[in-house]
């Protein structure tokens, strides 16, 4: 009997030297710097200054009293309203579209796809150049329908449309090709089903069977594409800092400006960790969601 | 209720052919199986029977009327596939409602949502529902109407998708390797639950399966494909007693048929150094094959029918005990590559074990043989048996 607990006491032992590698991973990288975060929130650490004191709540205070803080995430609200749709129901319909053809599926798949494998920030470059107001080929082309020019990057009420339009044009290969894993697990036979029953006509046929297969890759895209729009950083970092007047301003932007460009550490701090708490409540829709699609 | 009239079907994928020219008539209310081994387009004729699939050329006639252009919806046939099909999502009421819903309700009530906004409909999805409700009960799934098939047990799931056959009163009902899923148990009770479903409904069964036992013991005919021919179609026991062809023959009845080559003799047949006092009314020299069924041998000296025989010297292999009855493997003792199939009757004290000696004599009933022409055609057996001649090794 002893000898059976000595047993199991070794090899619980062994059991924890296995997963302590992984444990101290996860906390050196993931949960440490998370604590570190949460702490410097809570002080008045600034980069230039190594004299710094507890402050308490004050970071957070001064957050939600500051009409910079409020106007970041208006414009993230609005960048993600017109990017989130997009960028749910383009990818979706171009699934359906190129899943259905026999020849050229592979090369539009690779078409869509390829913006997903170049690098953002230099072809955040590119579209600059395409979008220039006066020289860009985008406005030559308005021109010659006759609208135009307009100021993509220089106009505060366009600005947040073209960021999306180019994070648009980023993701859309991704969410179809998720879209198409999804499409290509429908077993062949549903859709036989779907006939023999009467349901042939195609807004039967994707009500009945296509949509509701499909609804765990939907919540996933759904989630993922919401954590990428309140992402949005760095081709507001290379096009526009912001401007004009603030007006693309997002979140992440301003965070940004806060600890690395005003040296206030404290209150980035204080940002990050109201960041993350989104960034978590949409991770914990995904994951409720994606159990209860499981069951 | 309806008769099936298929003129002369064909079927290309691509390159291959799958079936070379089909024609088959099924009767109203008649239970036809389509056998065959995989890849010999049974299914594929179901799917163009279904409408799922268009044949090349061809006519399909249900009752007389030509249904080659029309959907599976328009010729009103109920499939139950092989891995069911049931909409993962919907309970088993939305499951077996749907051919119900959408047959009757227009497309803006099958919208979303629909349910409250044209409440015109009431009476209509009252009656899906009622009907539902029945032949849930007559198929005993009622108290799982609420549940996911994702809940459901195999031979439940099976039910379900004989309901959402059922509930519209199909002119023709069609079925693909539906018991292939199943475990063996189960197989035999779902196999006499559709043979009475059938007899109860009256409808005309079209059934797709691999297995001859299916076909044999289920169907009032079977129709046997093999690479895209109909061999033959008929009753089970024509089938399986008078076989048009080796290959039916061979595919039909387990274990299989033993086949032995011979050679027509003035006196009868030449089976490998042992003349077969059996006429062929073949020229002496023709090449043919002997079919005889396993269990139409018997072990000399035991009591079986009477009529002519002939004996032969076989060599035990091997013994497989199935409780009543023995399967014994062996070969013919002067020509050990020619193998035999016994099935032997253990008699009534099945716990007694049946000794066979190494070797022994199995007496075969003339009556039972069936000859092949080098063709594999079935060749008539001549009348009047010779005397058994012995020829030298």
């Amino acid at each position: 009997m002893s000898a059976l607990a000595t047993l199991k006491r070794r090899q619980s032992r062994l059991a924890y030297a296995f997963v302590a590698p992984a444990v101290l991973l996860i906390l050196l990288i993931y949960i440490g710097p998370m604590i570190a975060v949460v702490l410097a929130s809570l002080t008045d650490y600034t980069l230039i200054s190594d004299y710094w004191e507890w402050v308490g709540f004050d970071n957070y205070i001064k957050m939600f009293g500051d009409a910079q803080f409020g106007n970041a995430l208006r414009n993230t609200a609005v960048y993600a309203a017109v990017f989130l749709p997009c960028a749910f129901v383009i990818p979706l319909w171009l699934a359906i579209s190129i899943q259905k053809r026999k020849r050229f599926r592979s090369f539009f798949e690779i078409l869509y796809f390829m913006p997903v494998t170049s690098t953002l920030t230099a072809m955040a470059l590119v579209w600059s150049a395409l979008m220039d107001s006066r020289q860009g080929i985008l406005n030559e082309w308005l021109g010659n329908i006759g609208i135009g020019p307009v100021n993509f990057l220089g106009s505060p009420e366009v600005v947040l449309f073209s960021l999306a339009g180019i994070s648009l044009w980023a993701i859309i290969g991704f969410n179809m090709v998720l879209f198409i894993a999804g499409l290509t697990a429908i077993p062949r036979s549903l859709y036989d089903a779907a006939r023999i029953d009467g349901a042939d006509h195609p807004v039967d046929e994707f009500l009945r069977v296509t949509w509701p297969a499909l609804a765990p890759t939907s919540v996933f895209v759904a989630v993922t594409s919401s954590i990428t729009a309140f992402k949005l950083f760095d081709t507001v970092a290379i096009l526009t800092q912001g401007q004009p007047a603030h007006a693309s301003e997002v979140f992440l932007y301003l965070t940004f400006l806060e600890g690395f460009e005003y040296f206030n550490m404290g209150y980035a701090a204080a940002l990050s960790v109201f960041f993350l708490g989104v960034i978590f409540v949409f991770a914990l829709i995904q994951t409720l969601m994606a159990d209860r699609a499981a069951q | 209720m309806a008769r099936l009239t298929l003129t002369d079907i064909k079927k290309s994928f691509g390159e291959t052919q799958v079936l070379k020219g089909i024609s088959l008539d099924v009767q109203d209310g008649e239970f036809l199986s389509l056998v065959g081994a995989s890849g010999c387009g049974k299914s594929t004729l179901l799917r163009i029977i279904s409408g799922l699939e268009a044949a090349d050329s061809g006519r399909i006639e249900i009752d007389g009327v030509a249904v080659d252009q029309a959907t599976p919806k328009a010729r009103n046939v109920a499939l139950v596939f092989q891995d069911y099909a049931l909409y993962p999502h919907m309970s088993v009421a939305q499951n077996m409602a749907m051919p119900l819903v959408m047959g009757r309700l227009p497309m803006r009530a099958r919208l979303p949502g629909a349910k409250w906004l044209t409440p015109g409909h009431a009476q209509t999805r009252r009656d899906i529902a009622a009907k539902v409700q029945q032949v849930a009960e007559q198929l005993r799934i009622a108290h799982l109407l609420d549940r996911r098939p994702a809940a459901l047990s195999g031979g439940q799931r099976q039910r379900v998708a004989l309901g959402r056959a059922l509930v519209r009163d199909p002119s023709l009902f069609l079925m693909d390797e539906p018991l292939s899923n199943l475990d063996a148990k189960l197989r035999v009770e779902v196999r006499r639950e559709i043979v009475e479903l059938h007899r109860k409904s009256g409808l005309t069964f079209v059934y797709v399966t691999h297995d001859q036992v299916e076909a044999m013991t289920m169907s009032d005919r079977v129709a046997l494909l093999q690479e895209g021919h109909l061999l033959q179609v008929g009753p089970p026991g024509t089938l399986y007693g008078d076989p048009a062809s080796v290959d039916v023959a061979r595919f039909i009845g387990s274990p299989e048929i033993n086949l032995l080559p011979v050679r027509a003799a003035g006196q009868g047949l030449q089976l490998a150094g042992q003349v077969l006092p059996v006429a062929s009314g073949q020229p002496a020299g023709r090449d043919m094959m002997l079919g005889i069924r396993p269990e139409a041998m018997r072990l000399a000296g035991t009591d079986g029918a009477g009529g002519p025989a002939f004996e032969l010297e076989v060599l035990r292999h091997g013994v497989e005990d199935l409780g009543g009855e023995l399967v014994v493997h062996g070969a013919l003792a002067h020509a050990p590559d020619m193998t035999l199939r016994l099935r032997v009757q253990k008699g009534p004290d099945a716990a007694v074990p049946l000794h066979l000696p190494e070797r022994f004599t199995a007496e075969v009933p003339m009556a039972a043989l069936l000859l092949f022409g080098a063709d594999g055609q079935r060749v008539a057996l001549g009348q009047g048996a010779a005397a058994p001649v012995e020829v030298p090794a």
